[in-house]
């Protein structure tokens, strides 16, 4: 069947309507643009029509020439491939940028630069936490749930064109958001700082999303659902609802990038929080926990330890940890009953995510040895590793009486980052190096050793990193509580801010060794990607896994 | 391909559930025992402590628990408890004079530990965390004092501050010779010239000898004819190695020019008699206190 015949069978209905969607987002931006009095709203408007005009370049170019290969192949694979890119990309900015902010903390008086507004650490540290959450991680999820799906519903993605508005789509959120938050348009809710126009667009593309993923489930010939989709599918399903819910807010006028949050007061609070822990439980927690469940047997080989398991750790995470915000919010203003729900599910939620540790684990017996051959196996072992103590360590700071001694503490800094970089990070990075030779079909990497260095530079990186803050937080806290004999603080604020100077500097260096590892990854999948591999390591005789 | 045979896996010799996906399979291994234990102990602590303590909305309010506990009782019992301790000592503190705070033992030691404690939150975004002062903002180690260094001078500075909002503030305004135009450009030159000669540095003489006259009659009125300052104005001695905002020409022109004089809010409003006395007898004790 040539390109004219399949066209002919089967109009291609999506590639009128992705694009015209587009289109008329274009229209409207294209009147902000031109209306709106306020030159943030004209420059957010110029970078999304500018953005959205790439892409229908971008389009046109790709469907110029008749249907491409990939479109009529049993798998979508390269949309998978922009996902990897783009991922690397985000990564690698997102990380930089996070070095800066440690950089403006231990030094503040060499990286502060009073005439480029942009570069203050007010607006950079929110475009560090964006940049890895959701441009890294986002991309990472999109990649590798678009990549998973197909193989383990043994069928190709649904929507056709579709896809593709979803991934565009998500870049041009992406761009939005990030260069709003560089001219000072924020809402100020944590991790949810773009405002209400870009809500709005990441509203339509997640559910396009949730569309495209479950109708490739629809269409699955395989009898079961794979425990990595359930994951999947309460990842996009719950942030679509945490997203809106959090996110109600009224413009001050349809020209002008300023909106109001419809919750104030404290319950704005638990609503930002309720919203924020479960962008922790459901992006970073369930949405990466199907990367493991699907690269670790993969990667090592062996069958899934328990399948009973999975099933039950699945529902119980989901059932318990949509409570557990209210921890961020002991000893507030929140009523104390609030504290003890989000405190006691934090406590309950505890075994139910250690069943994703037990299963990622386990799932390495009868493989070990395959650690200390395969860097990249060990990658998502350790990261498994790291989630297993960060999400114990979480429920003990969700303790009231540890959290009167940890919270506004950088001690939460370092917790956010054993799971961070240990976790979110290292799966990713694990699955990233399976999926550019399967995706590009190379033989193998470039080369195992430069994965060898990236392992031990990260690893060391994120010691330097957890414990630096660890001991900073801990020594913070008590400072600040410190009572002398007569019943008088025994530090001022600022003697408290002085006692942490080494320790930042120390952070910032184990943010650098961590960056330098993403650099080298970058170097060495790029090489892959080319088709080279290091003369200093020759081909093993056992090729590596067969993409599918 | 799927759902086809139920296996033993060699290694572990599990069943499989007889799925697979795309080369992966599962093993149908119970769930570990200790897992559901621990996983149940959590939920019997969690409704332990529902019983215990606040937990659960209800339509008029919500069950608070066998204990009762209240985060705002707790929190008021902790600071009446804090004023206790200091009420002890704060006692004999608040009878007791500057000078007899400063020769008893112990209520100096009080005073030292309180007043550092409210010097770090109230003072030291201004005069520094060791009070070492940086531009504009004095420096209270040294023996140099603008409005007196005695115990009580030391406190009415505190309790009406400088320039501040209080009507009994201590008040001065050096004139902006050059930026009211008050002087010319090269009386200017030549005053800068008087101020450096005044604190023992090489000058040139032709300039001192034409601003003499000039210096009697536009700074003398504060500074003293020979310069060495008046703690009515607050005005600054011209004559030592201390300099507020510089010793440089360039420092010194440059005070002449803008006449700057610096803010100390007042703090009779802020901070209770007690605390004040406290910071008086710390400030004093830092170095430079006069008797």
């Amino acid at each position: 069947m040539n390109t004219e015949q399949a066209a002919r069978r089967d109009p291609r209905w999506d590639l009128f309507f992705a694009p015209g969607m587009l289109v008329a987002a274009l229209l409207l931006a294209l009147i902000e643009a031109a209306k709106s009095p306020e030159p943030q709203m004209q420059i957010q408007a110029w970078t999304f029509l500018l953005a959205g005009i790439g892409v229908l370049v971008w389009t046109v170019r790709r469907y110029a020439r008749g249907i491409p290969a990939d479109d009529q192949s049993p798998y979508a694979n390269d949309i998978v491939k922009a996902g990897v890119i783009a991922s690397m990309f985000w990564g690698l900015a997102g990380m930089a940028v996070g070095l800066i902010i440690a950089l403006q903390l231990a030094f503040p008086n060499l990286f502060y630069f009073p005439d480029l507004p942009f570069t203050n650490f007010g607006r950079i540290r929110p475009l560090h936490t964006s940049a890895v959450i959701f441009a890294f991680g986002g991309n990472v999820l999109i990649a590798t749930s678009f990549y998973v799906v197909q193989r383990t519903c043994k069928a190709r993605l649904a929507g056709g064109f579709w896809p593709w508005f979803v991934f565009w789509g998500y870049q041009m959120f992406i761009l939005v958001a990030g260069t709003g938050y560089l001219i000072g348009v924020t809402e100020g809710r944590e991790y949810a700082e773009p405002e209400w126009y870009a809500d709005i667009w990441l509203t339509l593309v997640w559910v396009v999303y949730l569309l495209v993923f479950l109708g490739t489930i629809w269409k699955r010939k395989e009898p079961h659902i794979y425990v990595a989709n359930w994951f999947y599918l309460a990842f996009i399903v719950t942030i679509a609802m945490l997203h809106i819910v959090n996110n109600l807010s009224m413009p001050v006028d349809l020209l002008s990038t300023k909106s109001y949050s419809a919750f104030a007061g404290v319950q704005d609070a638990l609503t930002q929080w309720w919203y924020g822990h479960n962008a922790v439980g459901f992006f970073l927690t369930a949405g990466f926990l199907a990367i493991m469940y699907y690269f670790v047997p993969k990667r090592a080989e062996r069958p899934i330890y328990s399948y009973r398991l999975s099933i039950v750790h699945f529902w119980t995470l989901i059932f318990i940890y949509i409570w557990a915000g209210p921890h961020h919010l002991h000893y507030t203003a929140l009523p104390v009953w609030a504290q003890t729900l989000g405190m006691t599910f934090s406590i309950m939620l505890w075994m139910p995510s250690w069943g994703g540790m037990i299963n990622g684990l386990m799932t390495l017996s009868g493989a070990w040895d395959k650690l200390r051959t395969d860097p990249v196996l060990r990658m998502l072992v350790v990261s498994v590793a790291f989630y297993g103590m960060s999400t114990f360590e979480g429920p003990v700071m969700s303790i009231k009486a540890v959290n009167s001694l940890s919270h506004y503490t950088d001690w939460t800094i370092g917790h956010v980052h054993s799971g961070a970089l240990g976790w979110v990070g290292f799966v990713s990075f694990g699955a990233l190096y399976c999926l550019v030779p399967w995706l590009w079909k190379r033989q193998r990497l470039y080369s195992n050793s430069l994965v060898e260095w990236h392992f031990w530079i990260s690893t060391i990186g994120i010691v330097f990193y957890i414990t630096s803050m660890w001991v900073s937080g801990i020594m913070q806290g008590l400072m600040w509580r410190a009572y002398n004999e007569f019943g008088f603080l025994e530090y001022s604020f600022v003697e408290t801010v002085a006692a942490m100077h080494p320790y930042y500097m120390i952070r910032a260096f184990g943010g650098l060794l961590y960056l330098s590892g993403t650099v080298i990854m970058a170097y060495n999948l790029w090489r892959t990607a080319r088709g080279d591999i290091r003369a200093a390591e020759p081909l093993a005789l056992k090729p590596q896994l067969a993409t599918a | 391909m799927a759902d086809h045979k139920k296996e033993i896996d060699q290694h572990s010799g599990t069943e499989t559930t007889g799925h697979e996906w795309d080369g992966i399979r599962e093993l149908n291994t119970p769930l570990p025992r200790w897992w559901l234990w621990v996983f149940y102990a959590t939920i019997l602590w969690a409704f332990g402590y529902w019983i215990l303590y606040p937990a659960w909305p209800t339509l008029t309010g919500y069950t608070h628990g066998i204990l009762n506990q209240s985060q705002r009782d707790d929190v008021t019992k902790a600071l009446a408890a804090l004023k206790d301790q200091r009420q002890q000592a704060a006692a004999a503190f608040s009878n007791a004079s500057l000078q007899q705070i400063e020769a008893d033992p112990n209520l100096f030691t009080f005073a030292r530990e309180a007043g550092k404690s409210a010097f770090g939150d109230n003072c030291a975004t201004c005069h520094g965390s060791g009070a070492q002062g940086s531009k504009g903002y004095p420096n209270l180690n040294d023996d140099v004092w603008l409005w007196g260094g005695k115990l009580d001078d030391i406190q009415h500075t505190i309790q009406v501050g400088v320039r501040s909002t209080n009507p009994e503030t201590r008040n001065s305004q050096m004139p902006a010779f050059g930026r009211d135009k008050l002087l010319e450009p090269a009386q200017i030159d030549d005053l800068t010239e008087y101020v450096v000669f005044l604190s023992g540095h090489q000058a040139n003489q032709a300039a001192v000898t034409r601003a003499q006259p000039l210096f009697k009659e536009q700074c003398a009125v504060c500074h003293g004819d020979d310069g060495k300052g008046n703690r009515e104005f607050g005005a600054p001695n011209l004559t030592d190695k201390e300099w507020l905002y510089g010793g440089t020409r360039a420092d010194i022109h440059a005070q002449i020019v803008n006449g700057r004089g610096g803010v100390m809010p007042t703090w009779a409003s802020r901070l209770d008699p007690v605390t004040i006395k406290a910071l008086a007898v710390y400030v004093h004790s830092l170095g430079g206190g006069e008797q």
